[in-house]
C-alpha cells in the first residue's frame, strides 16, 4: 500500500512540471500584461515594475527562475495584490471555497444517494419518474439561474435566508444549496445506474434464495457495488467543489478561490493564475489517490494491483 | 413419501410480443431422500419450474397461471412474501449454474457461507461461522479454516461451487434444487462435485432435484429422470428404464444425438430426426413420432463406413511452440509474472484430417490454436504452413496465410459484431482479402455459402440477435468459409450449445469436411465430442502434449493415467446400463 502511494506520488511530479510549464507558456502568450490596464502609468514605473518582477528578462530565464522558485515552494509575489504571495492569498481564500465545498457534498450526498437508491428498488414507479424527472431538471439548470431563483424564494419573498455575504452559518445556505443541487442530481442518476446493475446481478438472485430479507440484500449484498461508480465520480468532483466556484462565489458575493482565480486570469496577475492552477492539480492528485484507495478497500478484486 | 408435490403448474411469461409458455402443466413429485434428475434444451421450463418453487422469478413478467406446488403441507405458490423467506435457504436452498456470477464478489467466503445461518437461525456469529466452516470441509474445501476469508475471486471454479453447495447445505434443508450446477466445469471437477453431492444426500438425508441439459451427468447421479421439452413433461420414470426403453420420441432423439465413447454413426442423429410438432392456433403444440425412424437411422449409421481416411501430406506443422504470457505490474514493472501458457509442443495436422485437442481448462489449448493463426505470437518455435514457416514472413504476406487459416470461436453471441448485417459480417472477409470484387457476385456468394450452412437468402439483411444460438453460430462457420479457407481452428466451437444443436453443427462440420476437403483443428474439453470428430487426438495437460495418436487408439488404450482419468471422468448412461 505505501509502495503504491509513493508510485503514484512520483508519477505525479511529471505531470505537474508538465501543466506548469503548459499554463506558464500560456498566459504569457495572452496578449497585454499585468500593468497595461492601469490607468495612466507613466512608462518609467511601468518599466520599474516590470524590473522589479523580473519582466523585462528573456522569456526562459524567467521560466527557469520560476521553476526553481517553485522547488523550493516558493509560488512567488502576485502581480496585482501588492506586498501578497500567492501561496498567502490561496492559504486565505481556499478555506471559504472549501467549507462552501464541503457543505454542499453534503448536501449532494444526502439527497442524491436516497434517490437513487430509491429509484433504483422502485424501477419505472410513479417515485422513479419523479426523482429522475428532479434530478434531470438539476442538471439541466445552470447555477446561475438556480442561485438568483433560490436567492428570490427565501431571501425575497419569504425572507428566511441572507441574499448573500459569507458571515455566519445562515450565509451559507443558500450558496451550498445552490451548489449541491446539481451534484446530487447527478448522484442520484449514478447511484440509481450503479444500483440497477448491481441488483441484476446473479448473486443478488443467490442472496434472495437464501432467504434475506429485502433490505437485508439491498444493504448487505448490492450496496458496496452499486456505490463504486458513484466513488469514482466524487474524485474530481470533490476536487472541483472545494477549489471554488468562480459563478456560485460571484453571485453570492463569497472571497473564495474561485473569483481569484478568475479575476487573475483577466488582470494577466501571471503568479497568481499558475499559483492556483498548480494547486488545483495538487488537489485533484491527491484527491483521486484518495478515491483510488477507498475503492480498493471497496473491491478486494483491485486490491494489491 | 411425496413431500414435495408439483401439481398442473403454469408459468407463463406475457412479453410485448406475446405469451411464453414456459411452464405448461406440468406435474412431478420428489420423496424424502431421493435425487430427481430434470433433462432438458435451453428453454425447456426446467429453470423456471425451479424458480417458481422458491418465488424467485420476476413478477412481471413471470405469472403463475394455475397449479400447486406442496411442501409439507404448505403451498408454495399461495404463500405469502414472509412465509416463502422462511422456506427460502431454510428447508429448500439453490444451487445456481454459474459460480463465477453468483457468489458476491464483495464478501468473503466465510460471511457468505454463514449469512443463510444468521438469517434463518438466528445463531451468534462465531456459532454461524464455526458451523460454516464444518460445511465448507465436508463438501470437500482443504484448509477450509484458513481460506474461509478470502473472497471468491481467490478461488476455482469448482472451489467456488463447493462453496455454493456448502452454502445451501448449512442450513441442513430438506430439498437442495441444483440449476445446471456441473455445467460450467471441468469434467474431471464434474465428477468429485457429483461424487460430493451423492455422499451428501446419505449424509444429510437431503432430497435433490438436480436440473441438467446433460443426460450423462444424470444418469451418473438421479435415481428418477423427468424430461421437460417445450414447457412440457414428455416421460419420466426411473433412470434404468428411460435410457434402457425410452418411450416419447424427443427421449429418443436426445440419447441418440449425444456423441459417445463407442458411438455408430457417420453422422450424428438429431432430435428432429424423431420428431414433428404441430403449432395449434391456440398456441398449444402437439408432438408426433415421426415414421421410418429406423430407415433413417440406418443410413446415417452407413455414413460411418467410408469415413475412414488415408494417410496424407502434413498442412500444418507445429514446431517447439512456446508461448509465454508476461503480466508486468505497475508502473514502474516492479514484479512480472510470467505464464507459461504453451510448453514447447509439437503437432502435426494432416491435410483433409481432423485433430482433436482436448484437455481442462487452462491447459493451453486454446492459446495453441491462436498461436498457430498467429493471432497470438509465439514466444518460441515454428509453424509451418505447407512446409513454410509463418514467424518469418514479413507482415504484408502473413495476409496470404489469413485467407487460408479460419477460426470459430466458442461463443456465437459474442463473437459477431452486433451492429453488423449479416452480409456485412460475411462480406468484410472478402473485401480484405479482395474476393470477387463486385457487390453482386459478393452477394451471390454469400448466398451460397448461407445456404451450405443450411440458412437462406432471407436472413442476408437480419442482425445477428434474430438468431438462435445453433444459427448464430451457423453464422460462425459461414464467416469463416468466406474466405475459402483450407484449415480452421473449431476452438470449442460447440461446448455452449444443447446436445440437438450440437449434433446438428457437428454434422455440418463434417459434411463441410466432405465437400471442400477442409481441414480442422478440433479444440474441446468435451472427450466424447473430440472422440466423434477426429482422427487424431492430442491431449494437453499443463501446457504439454502428454499423449498423441489416432483417435481410436488413444481412447481404447490411453497410455497416460492422466487420459485414463479424462475418459473414466465422463459419465455416460451406457456404463450405469452396463452395470
Amino acid at each position: 500500500m505505501v509502495k503504491f502511494i509513493l508510485v503514484r506520488i512520483l508519477q505525479a511530479i511529471p505531470t505537474l512540471f508538465l501543466i506548469a510549464t503548459l499554463t506558464f507558456f500560456m498566459t504569457r502568450m495572452a496578449p497585454g500584461g499585468p500593468f497595461d490596464s492601469e490607468k495612466n502609468i507613466p512608462d518609467e514605473i511601468k518599466e520599474k515594475l516590470e524590473a522589479h518582477f523580473g519582466l523585462d528578462k528573456p522569456l526562459h530565464e524567467q521560466f527557469i527562475l520560476y521553476i526553481n522558485n517553485l522547488l523550493q515552494g516558493d509560488l512567488g509575489p502576485s502581480f496585482k495584490y501588492m506586498g501578497w504571495d500567492v501561496s498567502e492569498l490561496i492559504a486565505k481564500a481556499f478555506p471559504v471555497s472549501a467549507q462552501l465545498g464541503i457543505l454542499s457534498l453534503c448536501i449532494a450526498l444526502l439527497m442524491g444517494l436516497p434517490a437513487g437508491i430509491i429509484a433504483a428498488l422502485r424501477k419505472n414507479s410513479s417515485y422513479d419518474y419523479f426523482l429522475m424527472i428532479s434530478a434531470m431538471l438539476g442538471i439541466c439548470l445552470p447555477t446561475f439561474v438556480l442561485g438568483p431563483l433560490l436567492i428570490l424564494i427565501f431571501s425575497s419573498w419569504l425572507g428566511w435566508l441572507p441574499p448573500l455575504g459569507w458571515y455566519s452559518f445562515s450565509d451559507m445556505i443558500l450558496p451550498s444549496l445552490t451548489l449541491g443541487l446539481f451534484y446530487a442530481a447527478y448522484i442520484a442518476r449514478l447511484t440509481r445506474a450503479g444500483m440497477l446493475e448491481t441488483l441484476n446481478q446473479d448473486y443478488i438472485r443467490t442472496a434472495r434464495a437464501k432467504g434475506a430479507s429485502p433490505i437485508r440484500v439491498v444493504l448487505c449484498h448490492a450496496l458496496k457495488g452499486g456505490l463504486l461508480p458513484v466513488v469514482t465520480f466524487l474524485g474530481p468532483a470533490f476536487a472541483g467543489l472545494i477549489s471554488g466556484s468562480f459563478i456560485i462565489e460571484s453571485i453570492f458575493f463569497i472571497p473564495g478561490l474561485g473569483r481569484f482565480f478568475v479575476t487573475a486570469a483577466f488582470n494577466r496577475d501571471y503568479t497568481m493564475v499558475l499559483g492556483t492552477v498548480l494547486f488545483y492539480a495538487c488537489l485533484i492528485i491527491i484527491l483521486n489517490l484518495v478515491v483510488d484507495i477507498i475503492q480498493a478497500s471497496l473491491d478486494p478484486k483491485s486490491r494489491g494491483r | 413419501m411425496n413431500f414435495l408435490e408439483i401439481k398442473n403448474l403454469k408459468t407463463f411469461f406475457h412479453t410485448r410480443s406475446g405469451t411464453v409458455r414456459a411452464v405448461d402443466d406440468i406435474s412431478l413429485t420428489i420423496r424424502k431422500g431421493e435425487i430427481v434428475g430434470i433433462v432438458g434444451e435451453s428453454g425447456s421450463g426446467k429453470s423456471v419450474t425451479c424458480h417458481t418453487m422458491l418465488g424467485l422469478l420476476p413478477q412481471p413478467p413471470a405469472r403463475i397461471e394455475g397449479g400447486s406446488i406442496h411442501f409439507h403441507g404448505d403451498d408454495l405458490v399461495n404463500l405469502p412474501h414472509s412465509a416463502l423467506r422462511a422456506i427460502r435457504g431454510k428447508r429448500i436452498s439453490m444451487v445456481f449454474q454459474d459460480p463465477m456470477s453468483c457468489l458476491n464478489p464483495f464478501m468473503t467466503i466465510l460471511e457468505q457461507v454463514a449469512e443463510p445461518l444468521i438469517i434463518h437461525d438466528n445463531l451468534s456469529l462465531e456459532e454461524a461461522e464455526k458451523q460454516a466452516i464444518e460445511m465448507m470441509e465436508k463438501v470437500g474445501i482443504r484448509d477450509a479454516e484458513k481460506r474461509a476469508r478470502s473472497y471468491p475471486h481467490e478461488f476455482s471454479g469448482g472451489m467456488r461451487q463447493r462453496v455454493m453447495i456448502a452454502m445451501a447445505l448449512v442450513t441442513k434443508p430438506d430439498l437442495l434444487l441444483a440449476d445446471e450446477p456441473t455445467t460450467a466445469l471441468d469434467v474431471t471437477v464434474q465428477a468429485r462435485i457429483l461424487k460430493i453431492l451423492r455422499s451428501l444426500r446419505e449424509e444429510l438425508d437431503v432430497s435433490v432435484l438436480f436440473i441438467t441439459h446433460d443426460l450423462g451427468v444424470v444418469a451418473e447421479i438421479a435415481d428418477r429422470i423427468v424430461v421437460m421439452y417445450r414447457g412440457k413433461v414428455v416421460e419420466q420414470g426411473e433412470v434404468k428404464e428411460i435410457f434402457s426403453n425410452p418411450k416419447h420420441p424427443y427421449v429418443k432423439g436426445l440419447l441418440a444425438c449425444r456423441p459417445t465413447l463407442d458411438c455408430k454413426y457417420g453422422t450424428l442423429p438429431t432430435v428432429d430426426d424423431f420428431l414433428e410438432t404441430i403449432e395449434h392456433e391456440n398456441g398449444a403444440i402437439e408432438i408426433r413420432e415421426k415414421k421410418n425412424i429406423e430407415n433413417t437411422l440406418q443410413k446415417l449409421v452407413e455414413t460411418k463406413k467410408n469415413s475412414e481416411k488415408e494417410q496424407s501430406d502434413p498442412l500444418v506443422e507445429v514446431q517447439n511452440l512456446t508461448v509465454r504470457f508476461r503480466s508486468s505490474k505497475g508502473f514502474i514493472g516492479e514484479k512480472t509474472e510470467d505464464v507459461l501458457a504453451v510448453d514447447g509442443i509439437d503437432l502435426t495436422i494432416q491435410k483433409g484430417k481432423t485433430l482433436g485437442l482436448v484437455g481442462e481448462s487452462g491447459c493451453g489449448k486454446t492459446s495453441t490454436g491462436r498461436a498457430i493463426l498467429h493471432l497470438i505470437r509465439p514466444t518460441s518455435g515454428e509453424i509451418l504452413y505447407e512446409g513454410k514457416s509463418l514467424g518469418k514472413l514479413p507482415a504484408e504476406n502473413l495476409i496470404e496465410y489469413r485467407k487460408k487459416m479460419q477460426i470459430i470461436f466458442q461463443d456465437p453471441y459474442a463473437s459477431l459484431n452486433p451492429r453488423l448485417t449479416i452480409e456485412q459480417t460475411l462480406t468484410e472477409p472478402m473485401q480484405v482479402h479482395n474476393i470477387d470484387n463486385n457487390n453482386s457476385s459478393r452477394r451471390e456468394r454469400v448466398v451460397s455459402i448461407l445456404e451450405e450452412v443450411g440458412l437462406s437468402s432471407d436472413h442476408l439483411l437480419r442482425y445477428p440477435h434474430e438468431f438462435s444460438g445453433g444459427q448464430r453460430q451457423r453464422i460462425c462457420v459461414a464467416r469463416a468459409l468466406a474466405v475459402e479457407p483450407e484449415f480452421i481452428v473449431c476452438d470449442e466451437c460447440v461446448s455452449a450449445m444443447d446436445v440437438s444443436i450440437q449434433a446438428q453443427v457437428l454434422n455440418l462440420l463434417q459434411e463441410l469436411q466432405r465437400k471442400r476437403q477442409l481441414t480442422y483443428l478440433f479444440i474441446s474439453h468435451d472427450l466424447s465430442v473430440v472422440k466423434f470428430i477426429s482422427d487424431d487426438v492430442a491431449v494437453m495437460q499443463a501446457g504439454k502434449i502428454i499423449e498423441f495418436g489416432k483417435a481410436s487408439d488413444v481412447y481404447t488404450h490411453p497410455k497416460e493415467n492422466y487420459t485414463r482419468d479424462l475418459i473414466d471422468a465422463i459419465p455416460s448412461p451406457y456404463n450405469l446400463v452396463k452395470d
